[in-house]
């Protein structure tokens, strides 16, 4: 398809802009750190970021530094330091480059940042709670774990309004306020609730605005790669939560992507194949991973990654401003709950995601350095197998490891993949056909 | 008459298979692979060309398969090995429904259709235990020739417990035995359970739906075939072909296209 003027000036807006707002991030961070200025760690499952915000913490993301490194082809460097430290092979590859990052004085390839002056976090991944402690002891600052209820058992999920979910509320909203003058202690910053009702409000434009894109994928042809601009878009989600620029950004997001759904604008120029993608990408290969599904005409219409990696920000909920810290203990919990039910209760995300983005296929992809997002993936895809007739595929790589990153092997099993698929193609095909003849 | 010829490049032998448009295997061809794949290729081929009495030209379309399939320079299109395995399989035993095919690198279980198409597949990851290499190992270990290696194990009646998932760590474990007074035989008995046991696991993982059809190399491997049956509980199909399935799958999908061309019929994936 060939693009006009006017596609020209909004098609491609939010990769571009992505861009350019992480250069900034990583820019002011790179500001503080050369200042001194203390800043918060956190995590993408749960960040906090409004509040946190509201005591001029800049936010640090380890995970999306880590996953950069990789990007950026230098995660090897990161990771042998951290070996050569005494730090396993076989353990989280965002904690060992993070560690390096820490014995390098904060130095990345994308910049400095700065050092912690306290690490905030939530229980959704138990590897957060080790990380912090490293910190903790590298740096003697304090860390908060908030314990958020998860979901006890598939589909048992409480709402407001309900008593046990009141309960779980409160149990939060008890850990905030436990937090908040922790964080007056750390910043030197007295707690204001207008501002945190106004970095609230940012985050309500933003949820709203992500959930719509997610949506405006079920186009045909797909609006946007999950994958690849997919995985720019959560870092905007991420890294902007709570801030001005995060509601812009999304706000713009969601105009590009509806002008492109209206005018049947996509990713590909023939989208053969539409893929739901389960599990963490392939960052060391980034771009080539997809590649090589998109030659074969496969895009990513979908992905688990962008809700449970988005701290289930995908869900949408927004906060009530008129009583911000129960709002805020709420959508925490909501999202926190959302955003492992992405990975521990995949099965409905997964049905849905299939029958909403009418997806052709799923490729699971288990990588060795994350035992939290990879251990159920054979079940879950059994579970999917169990309630829709949709091929997938089982590959293993890393996040961030190069060294067990076979271009060779996965290409291989992407090759037969599609050759399946486009076997299935030609039989249902020739079954719809009166003589049942296969089309030449 | 028209022809059509697959190249199977493996990681360390290549086949090739000329078949007529009757799917009859007209001639068949084997090389080591050596170094250079694209040769290994061209010899292959060449070499299947004069056992058929063909030439070049009377080929009307070839498929290069396996991890070199890129490096077939003279061939029409590429398929994956996996689905030739899968297609050579049924072609060969109709009622074929689970594949499991055991190369020099890679070992792998498929599920077909009974079209031959892949329903699912499951490779070994990452390292070669539970592969030929790991025979080879084993082999290397105690100073027999491989082709001589199933005969041996076959003799063995206390297997001894291999434990190693490394190929490389495989070696030693195989000596430590040699080392505490075990017979030759029980250890290779041990050694090829170790594999079949490995194997049977990637075929569960797809579901194993008889008949079973063993391929590959290491299908030439007598005990092989009894530890695999044995860790399977299902009997499998051995055909004198097996080594070339990958090929005539390949050469099955080559003259897919020959025929389309002609009138309305399958298609290569």
């Amino acid at each position: 398809m060939t693009l006009t003027a006017e596609d020209t000036g909004i098609v491609g807006r939010g990769v571009n802009d992505g861009a350019r707002l992480f250069r900034e991030w990583f820019q002011e961070l790179g500001a503080a750190a050369g200042a001194g200025r203390p800043s918060a760690y956190v995590f993408v499952m749960g960040s906090l970021a409004e509040l946190l915000r509201t005591f001029d913490l800049p936010v640090v993301f380890p995970e999306i530094n880590s996953l950069q490194t990789a990007v950026r082809r230098a995660a090897h460097e990161y990771l042998d330091q951290a070996e050569d430290y005494g730090y396993s092979p076989d353990i989280c590859g965002y904690v060992k480059a993070d560690v390096a990052a820490q014995l390098r004085g904060g130095e990345l390839p994308m910049g400095r940042i700065p050092k912690p002056a306290i690490a905030v976090y939530t229980n959704a991944c138990n590897t957060y709670i080790k990380w912090a402690e490293i910190w903790e002891r590298m740096y003697g600052i304090p860390v908060f774990t908030l314990d958020v209820p998860g979901t006890r058992a598939e589909g048992t999920q409480t709402w407001p309004g309900d008593p046990d979910f009141d309960h779980d509320r409160r149990y939060v909203e008890a850990q905030l306020r436990e937090l908040i003058p922790v964080l007056e202690r750390v910043s030197g910053v007295r707690f204001d609730v207008d501002r945190l009702r106004e970095a609230m409000g940012h985050t309500n434009t933003l949820v709203r605005g992500w959930r719509r894109v997610l949506e405006l994928n079920a186009s045909r042809p797909s609006v946007f790669n999950a994958l690849t601009d997919g995985t720019i878009y959560l870092g905007m989600a991420n890294c902007f939560r709570g801030a001005a620029e995060g509601a812009a950004y999304f706000t713009d997001l969601v105009e590009e992507m509806s002008y492109k759904s209206a005018r049947g604008i996509g990713t590909l120029t023939d989208e053969a194949w539409r893929l739901l993608f389960v599990g963490v990408p392939c960052y060391p290969i980034f771009r080539r991973f997809s590649e090589l599904f998109t030659e074969h005409g496969g895009t990513f219409v979908g992905s688990t990654y962008l809700s449970f990696a988005s701290g289930g920000a995908s869900f949408g909920h927004e906060y009530d401003l008129a009583r911000p810290l129960e709002s805020l203990a709420e959508g925490l919990l909501i999202g926190v709950r959302d955003a492992m039910d992405n990975m521990f209760h995949q099965t409905g995300p997964l049905v849905r995601m299939t029958d909403e983005l009418a997806a052709d296929g799923v490729v699971f992809h288990p990588i060795k350095s994350c035992r939290t997002v990879s251990t159920g993936l054979a079940d879950a895809r059994r579970a999917l197998q169990a309630a829709r007739d949709v091929p997938s595929l089982f590959i293993e790589s890393d996040m961030m490891d190069r060294r067990v990153v076979s271009e060779a092997q996965l290409k291989n099993r992407i090759d037969a993949f599609f050759e399946g698929l486009a076997s299935r193609r030609a039989q249902a095909s020739a079954a719809a056909r009166p003589s049942g003849r296969p089309a030449a | 008459m028209s022809y059509a010829a697959g190249v199977d490049v493996g990681s360390t032998q290549t086949k090739a298979v000329i078949v007529d448009e009757a799917r009859r295997i007209v001639a068949r061809a084997l090389t080591s692979t050596g170094a250079n794949v694209t040769r290994a290729a061209e010899e292959s081929f060449a070499e299947a060309l004069r056992a058929a009495n063909l030439e070049e030209e009377e080929v009307e379309y070839v498929v290069g398969t396996g991890y070199g399939r890129y490096r077939v320079t003279f061939g029409n299109t590429q398929v994956t090995e996996i689905s030739c395995h899968g297609r050579g399989a049924v072609q060969m035993f109709p009622a074929t429904r689970t594949v499991v095919d055991m190369g020099g690198q890679d070992t792998k279980a498929i599920r077909v259709s009974p079209g031959g198409e892949i329903q699912d597949f499951c490779m070994n990851d990452k390292c070669a235990a539970g592969t030929g290499r790991f025979l080879g190992a084993a082999a290397s270990a105690l100073d027999i020739p491989l082709e001589r290696l199933g005969q041996r194990a076959l003799e063995g009646e206390r297997a001894v417990k291999i434990t190693t998932t490394c190929t490389v760590f495989a070696e030693s474990e195989v000596l430590s035995w040699l080392g505490r007074g075990k017979k030759i035989e029980d250890i290779l008995l041990g050694v090829h359970q170790s594999i079949a046991a490995r194997s049977a696991g990637l075929a569960r993982r797809v579901g194993i739906e008889q008949e079973v059809t063993f391929t590959g190399g290491v299908a030439k491997n007598v005990a092989m075939v009894r530890t695999l049956t044995e860790a399977l509980g299902v009997p499998v199909n051995v055909g004198d072909d097996s080594h070339f399935m990958g090929a005539l799958g390949a050469a099955l999908f080559a003259l897919d296209h020959v025929l389309a061309a002609r009138t309305p019929a399958r298609t290569a994936p």
